[in-house]
């Protein structure tokens, strides 16, 4: 197979199979969390709440002053890596004319030379993510082998893009074809890792939100 | 497999509601949680961490309730949970987990560990991995009527003395009356200081009150160890008391679990709301000062903080009305830091100061207190739940360290503003750091039938 055939199957018929499965996978997922249900809260609610669910959506995004300062390197690292990659992923403006061309929608971009420097802060920060899982003792007892593997599929993307971009290892129709392909293995594997928390998360943060609601406490 | 794993596993299966399947799908192992939970933070060893702490919960939701999980398991490569998991799991789900919440305030996916944890408690106790001091606690609630033991005939003497000090009457099952007091065992045996302080507060605020002899201990250590059904028969005694008596409130006394398990998981246990309000004897009293009902005189002269229980703070929205109360009574008022809502708990906990077992790691985990308190140098510690109290006077003898401990109720009772029909005498005055520890009366003693300074351990 050519470069040039790789990357037309990576572009078509690569891409439908990948997004088939992460929605198929998601649907899933939320049917596997949703499905379970759960006992309605007899209770009396108080009639004053600081929060409520969606509150806590957004609040838990924000870090207590004390978790700051105790666990500073996880909160900059994460930060970081997951503001760079959407803004590399939603602010280039290479993909938003994807997205023009097969969806019609199209939004302002940033410069490129800046979502560049960002896509390379968030290489580093990943980086810095795996460094800190071996090293730290509480990150390195609890991970298992899917924490690692799932930070390379986040890394990957970042990484074949970024050396696309550069021209740099591969030739540039092989290369996009591989960064098209690792973003499709990403949306494979998402829905069946730990990776779905981009979605679940939602749902967490409201139930702990609605549960701290009803007692009238902060979430 | 044995038939009490069986019947454990099947527990835990059951207990898998969709927020605890939404937790689960959202952990990403950041570690956040242990920096929250007082046990990592002062032992440093990361099997403390709170989210591993529910993993034998983690493991049958993985292959119960997921695809992956369930393919994983077919292919064997997931370890299926064993009871040697759960014999492993039980110093983490019981010695060194006091339901504090802390964790599930930090967790930024918002994952509600402790509630993970109280859940998988109830499979752990069915399946026989629960602390035996614990399972004796409940024992003799459900034989006794109270998990340190104490019977109608000890609440009675503690009555009469007081009636006699005070020349207050303690309506003892007064049908109609508007607030039902509830004790816990702690207060009775240890601390009688608290219900002569409510006769007297309700005095002054004219309001009737009583004790029902049929549910006048309000601890649950059904919720602790984890067991529903138990938990349940101990709440119906206090449900069937009130509603017997009609009621209009009932009174949860100064400790933290027991406001939880009567509050929250009350209706939930015995399945319907309530015909009465429960309220925390804080709640109250603040409703009183807002209505003009409790008037106080004088100040206290030591500097005073406040230690916020967790079951009443982060997980029961009284954050505020202590510091009220405490307002009215203290010249110089400081706070803790992390004070409310993000507060560190004592240490004793739901369950962990019943459970022998986690003497020391508890000690160990008190050193966070120690480390707040250092901070703001000599001090009078005023708190809202008993056992917190028990604890921390412990932890505090520990670490030698010259900290008064004094119960909030008391505190505001000692300086009600007098009506003439109360006889005096009133209590002395809370002492300044370096005057040692509030003496007990000698009711207390008495009854608790202990050596001055020891005191008992429900
Ligand atoms: S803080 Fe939350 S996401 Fe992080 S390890 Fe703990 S439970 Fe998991
Ligand atoms: S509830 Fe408290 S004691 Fe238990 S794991 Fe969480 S922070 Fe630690």
């Amino acid at each position: 197979m050519s470069d040039m055939a790789l990357l037309i199957w990576a572009r078509g018929t690569g891409f439908q199979l990948a997004l088939g499965i992460f929605l198929l996978g998601m649907v899933l997922r939320a049917f596997e969390i949703f499905s379970l249900g759960r006992k309605p809260d007899l209770s009396e609610a108080r009639e004053s709440t600081p929060g409520s669910g969606w509150r806590t959506v957004w609040s838990r995004s924000i870090p207590h002053a004390s978790t700051w300062q105790r666990t500073p390197a996880t909160i900059v690292l994460g930060y970081v890596f997951h503001l760079g990659f959407f803004i590399t992923l939603a602010l280039f403006i290479p993909h938003i004319q994807i997205a023009r061309s097969t969806l019609g929608i199209s939004w302002p971009g940033l410069p490129t030379p800046l979502v560049d420097a960002t896509a390379l802060i968030s290489i580093v920060a990943l980086i810095g993510v795996i460094v800190h899982r071996l090293r730290d003792p509480v990150r390195r007892f609890l991970s298992v082998f899917e924490d690692y593997f799932t930070v390379a599929l986040t890394l990957l993307p970042l990484l074949t893009g970024y050396l696309a971009f550069h021209h740099q290892l591969l030739p540039y129709t092989l290369m996009l074809a591989v960064h098209i392909l690792s973003v499709e293995l990403l949306l494979v594997f998402m829905p069946f890792t730990k990776l779905a928390h981009f979605a679940t998360l939602f749902a967490a943060r409201w139930y702990s939100g609605d549960l701290a609601a009803h007692k009238g406490v902060a979430s | 497999m044995s038939a009490s794993f069986e019947r454990g596993y099947n527990v835990l299966k059951e207990m898998i509601d969709a927020p605890i399947a939404s937790y689960l799908s959202s952990c990403v192992r950041c570690g956040m949680c242990a920096s929250a939970c007082l046990f990592f933070t002062e032992t440093g060893n990361p099997k403390y961490t709170p989210i591993h702490k529910i993993e034998p919960l983690r493991k049958v939701w993985r292959r119960e309730y997921t695809l992956i999980g369930k393919l994983a398991s077919w292919l064997g490569l997931a370890k299926p949970l064993t009871n040697e998991d759960l014999a492993n799991w039980q110093e983490l789900l019981y010695d060194s987990c006091t339901l504090c919440g802390r964790c599930s305030m930090v967790c930024p996916v918002g994952n509600d560990i402790a509630y993970m944890v109280r859940k998988s408690r109830e499979g752990m106790a069915i399946s026989g991995h629960a602390p035996a001091g614990v399972v004796a606690a409940t024992q003799r609630t459900i034989e006794i009527g109270s998990p340190m033991g104490v019977r109608l005939p000890a609440v009675k003497v503690q009555i009469k003395h007081l009636e006699q000090e005070t020349g207050l009457e303690v309506p003892l099952d007064k049908e109609g009356a508007e607030y039902m007091v509830l004790l816990s065992s702690m207060e009775i045996i240890n601390f009688p200081e608290y219900l002569s302080a409510i006769a007297r507060i309700f005095h002054q605020a004219g309001k009737s009150w009583t004790i029902c002899s049929e549910a006048f201990e309000a601890t649950n250590s059904g919720i602790q160890i984890g067991v529903g059904d138990l938990a349940r028969e101990i709440l119906m005694r206090i449900v069937d008391g009130a509603e017997k008596l009609k009621v209009r409130t009932v009174i949860s006394p100064e400790c933290g679990h027991a406001f939880t398990a009567l509050r929250w998981d009350g209706p939930n246990l015995i399945g319907r709301p309530y015909a009465f309000k429960v309220q925390h004897i804080l709640e109250v009293l603040d409703e009183l000062r807002i209505a003009g009902k409790l008037k106080t005189e004088g100040f206290e002269e030591a500097r005073l903080t406040y230690h916020d229980p967790c079951q009443i703070a982060r997980r029961g929205g009284v954050v505020e009305q202590p510091r009220n109360l405490l307002k009215m009574v203290a010249k110089d008022f400081v706070e803790m830091s992390d004070a409310g809502a993000m507060n560190w708990c004592c240490g004793g906990g739901g369950g962990v100061s019943a459970n022998t077992d986690a003497d020391e790691i508890r000690l160990k985990a008190f050193k966070r207190k120690k480390a707040q308190l250092d901070e703001l140098g000599p001090v009078t510690l005023v708190t809202a739940c008993a056992n917190c109290r028990i604890v921390m006077e412990e932890g505090l003898e520990q670490y030698q360290m010259d900290v008064p401990v004094v119960g909030l109720t008391e505190t505001i009772a000692a300086h009600l503003a007098l009506s003439p029909q109360i006889t005096p005498p009133l209590p002395n005055p809370l002492p300044l750091a370096g005057e040692g520890t509030i003496a007990l009366s000698p009711s207390g003693r008495e009854l608790a039938g202990e050596q001055p300074g020891e005191r008992e351990k429900p």
